[in-house]
C-alpha cells in the first residue's frame, strides 16, 4: 500500500545570483596592499580579463600568491613590467626573465614554495582548516624557522593557510548560481583557489542559463563563489607549443 | 656513453606493469617514448591528468591540455583530469609508483639537489619537493658530469637541496648506480665506458656490484 502526500506549499525559491555584469565591477573593492590568489598553471587556466583589469586599475603593492609568475608580456608577467607586485609568492618562477631581473635586484619579495604546499595553502583556507602538516621541503631551506614533527617515524613541517582578500580564478562554464566547469587541465589551482579567499571571483568562457550545467557535474559549488562573470575575451596563448612529428 | 634518448630508454626498462608515473621535465620526459610492449602505464602530469598521450598534431592542439612542462599533450581513452590539491595528494599519499626527475647535483646519502643556483639561477622547485619527499622509488635521470666537467655524483651536494635521503637509483649517460647504505653502488656500465672512467668523474663513494654489467637496450 502507497500513500501519496502533496505538499501545498507552493515553492517560490529562485536560486542566488552572484553574476556581475564587467570585470570592473568584479574586480571592485581592490586596493593597493592587497593579497589575491591568482589560478593557473603556466598560462593554462589564468584569468586573462581579470589580469588585464588589474593592469587598468594601476593597484600596487600587491602580494600574489600564483603558482607561475607568467611570461614577460602575459600572464602575472604584465603586473611585474608595470612593478604592481610587490611579493610574488609561487613554486616556479623559470620563464619569466623580467622576474628574475626584479628578484635579483631585490625589487621583488620572493616567497618559493613547493607546489604541493601551495595548493594545499589554498585548499585548507577554503575548507576552514588553519594550518597542516606535510613532508614537502624536509631537511631543506624551506624548512628554516618551521616546526617539524615526526609522525611515525616521518617527518613533516607545519604549513599554514594563505589569508587573501581576493581570488581571481578562471572556469570554462559558470552559471548566474556560480557553479562552474572546468576544461582539461586549465582547473589546476582554480579548483582550490576558488573560495578560499574573503571574495571569489571567478572569470567564464561562457556563462551558461541556470539548468544548463548537470548539477552531477560541477566542479566548484556556487557557495564558494561571490562574483562570477563572462571574460569578454580570451587569448589562450599557448607557452610550449609542442607537435607530435 | 649513452644519448638523452637512450638514459631514458634504459630507465623505460624500470617501468612495471600497472605502475602511474610521473615524469619530470628534461631527460625524464623521454621515458614515455619507450614504454616497453605489454607493460600498461599511466603518466600522471601534477598540473592534473592522468593518461598524458603523445604529443598533438597541429589540429588537436588545445591550449587547454598541457603538461607540467607547458607543453601541448594529448591524452589517451580512459584519461582523467582533476585539480592541483588532488594531484598532490595522489603524490603525498603515495598513490604514484615511481618517480623520475633530472638533478644538478645527487649526494650517496640520496640527496637530491635540482631548483636553484644562488646568485645565478632560481627557478623555483615547482613539484619537486612534494614528489622527492614523499615517492619510494624515485630514479633520477643526468649527466654524470656538469658543463664544466665536474661529478654531479658527491659525498653531499653543496647546492640546496631539494629532498633529502630519497634518490634509490641513478642512470647517467655512463652507468646505472643505486645508492645503499651511503654509498654509489655501479651495476651497469653503458657501452665502451670502463669502470676506472666512472670512478675517475665520481666524487662520492662507490663500490661496484658483484653483478657489475654491461648494459643492454
Amino acid at each position: 500500500m502507497f500513500f501519496c502526500i502533496f505538499n501545498r506549499i507552493q515553492f517560490f525559491q529562485t536560486m542566488i545570483s552572484k553574476k556581475v555584469n564587467s570585470v570592473q565591477q568584479a574586480l571592485e573593492g581592490i586596493t593597493d596592499y592587497m593579497t589575491l590568489l591568482v589560478g593557473g598553471f603556466g598560462l593554462c587556466g589564468i584569468p586573462e580579463n581579470a589580469i588585464a583589469e588589474l593592469v587598468r586599475l594601476n593597484v600596487k603593492n600587491l602580494t600574489c600568491l600564483s603558482n607561475n609568475a607568467g611570461v614577460d608580456n602575459f600572464g602575472l608577467g604584465l603586473l611585474l613590467q608595470k612593478h604592481q607586485i610587490k611579493k610574488m609568492i609561487a613554486s616556479y618562477v623559470g620563464e619569466n626573465a623580467e622576474f628574475e631581473r626584479q628578484m635579483l635586484s631585490g625589487d621583488l619579495e620572493v616567497d618559493l614554495i613547493p607546489q604541493g604546499t601551495l595548493v594545499e595553502r589554498c585548499r585548507s583556507a577554503k575548507m576552514g582548516i588553519p594550518a597542516f602538516f606535510t613532508p614537502a621541503g624536509v631537511g631543506t631551506e624551506v624548512a628554516v624557522g618551521k616546526e617539524v614533527r615526526t609522525f611515525n617515524n616521518k617527518q613533516y613541517l607545519l604549513e599554514y593557510a594563505a589569508d587573501a582578500d581576493f581570488s581571481l580564478t578562471k572556469a570554462w562554464k559558470g552559471d548566474e548560481a556560480g557553479n562552474i566547469v572546468f576544461k582539461g587541465t586549465a582547473r589546476n589551482f582554480n579548483q582550490s583557489m576558488c573560495g578560499a579567499a574573503k571574495i571569489n571571483v571567478v572569470e567564464v568562457e561562457e556563462l551558461v542559463p541556470l539548468g544548463a550545467l548537470d548539477p552531477n557535474e560541477i566542479h566548484v559549488p556556487g557557495v564558494f563563489v561571490q562574483r562570477i562573470f563572462k571574460g569578454e575575451k580570451y587569448e589562450k596563448r599557448i607557452e610550449k607549443l609542442t607537435l607530435s612529428e | 656513453m649513452l644519448t638523452k634518448e637512450q638514459i631514458a630508454q634504459r630507465i623505460s626498462k624500470e617501468l612495471e606493469d600497472g605502475f602511474y608515473v610521473n615524469l619530470g621535465i628534461g631527460i625524464p620526459t623521454l621515458v614515455a617514448n619507450y614504454v616497453p610492449e605489454g607493460i600498461n602505464v599511466e603518466f600522471q602530469s601534477e598540473n592534473g591528468v592522468l593518461g598524458m598521450g603523445p604529443f598533438p598534431t597541429k589540429e588537436q592542439v588545445d591550449a587547454d591540455l598541457i603538461n607540467a612542462g607547458k607543453q601541448t599533450i594529448t591524452t589517451l581513452p580512459g584519461a582523467s583530469f582533476f585539480d592541483s590539491e588532488l594531484s598532490f595528494g595522489m603524490i603525498r599519499g603515495q598513490h604514484i609508483n615511481l618517480t623520475v626527475l633530472g638533478a644538478m647535483e645527487v649526494s650517496q646519502s640520496g640527496d637530491i639537489a635540482n631548483w636553484k643556483i644562488p646568485g645565478k639561477m632560481v627557478k623555483g622547485m615547482g613539484g619537486a619537493m612534494d614528489l622527492v619527499a614523499s615517492a619510494e622509488n624515485i630514479i633520477v635521470a643526468m649527466m654524470h658530469t656538469n658543463r664544466a666537467g665536474e661529478s654531479k655524483l658527491l659525498k653531499q651536494c653543496r647546492l640546496p637541496l631539494t629532498g633529502v635521503n630519497c634518490v634509490t637509483k641513478i642512470v647517467t649517460n655512463l652507468a646505472m648506480l643505486t645508492i645503499e647504505k651511503h654509498q654509489f653502488v655501479l651495476q651497469e656500465l653503458a657501452p665502451g665506458v670502463s669502470i676506472d672512467y666512472v670512478k675517475g668523474v665520481t666524487e662520492g663513494e662507490l663500490v661496484i656490484s658483484n653483478n657489475c654489467k654491461v648494459m643492454e637496450f
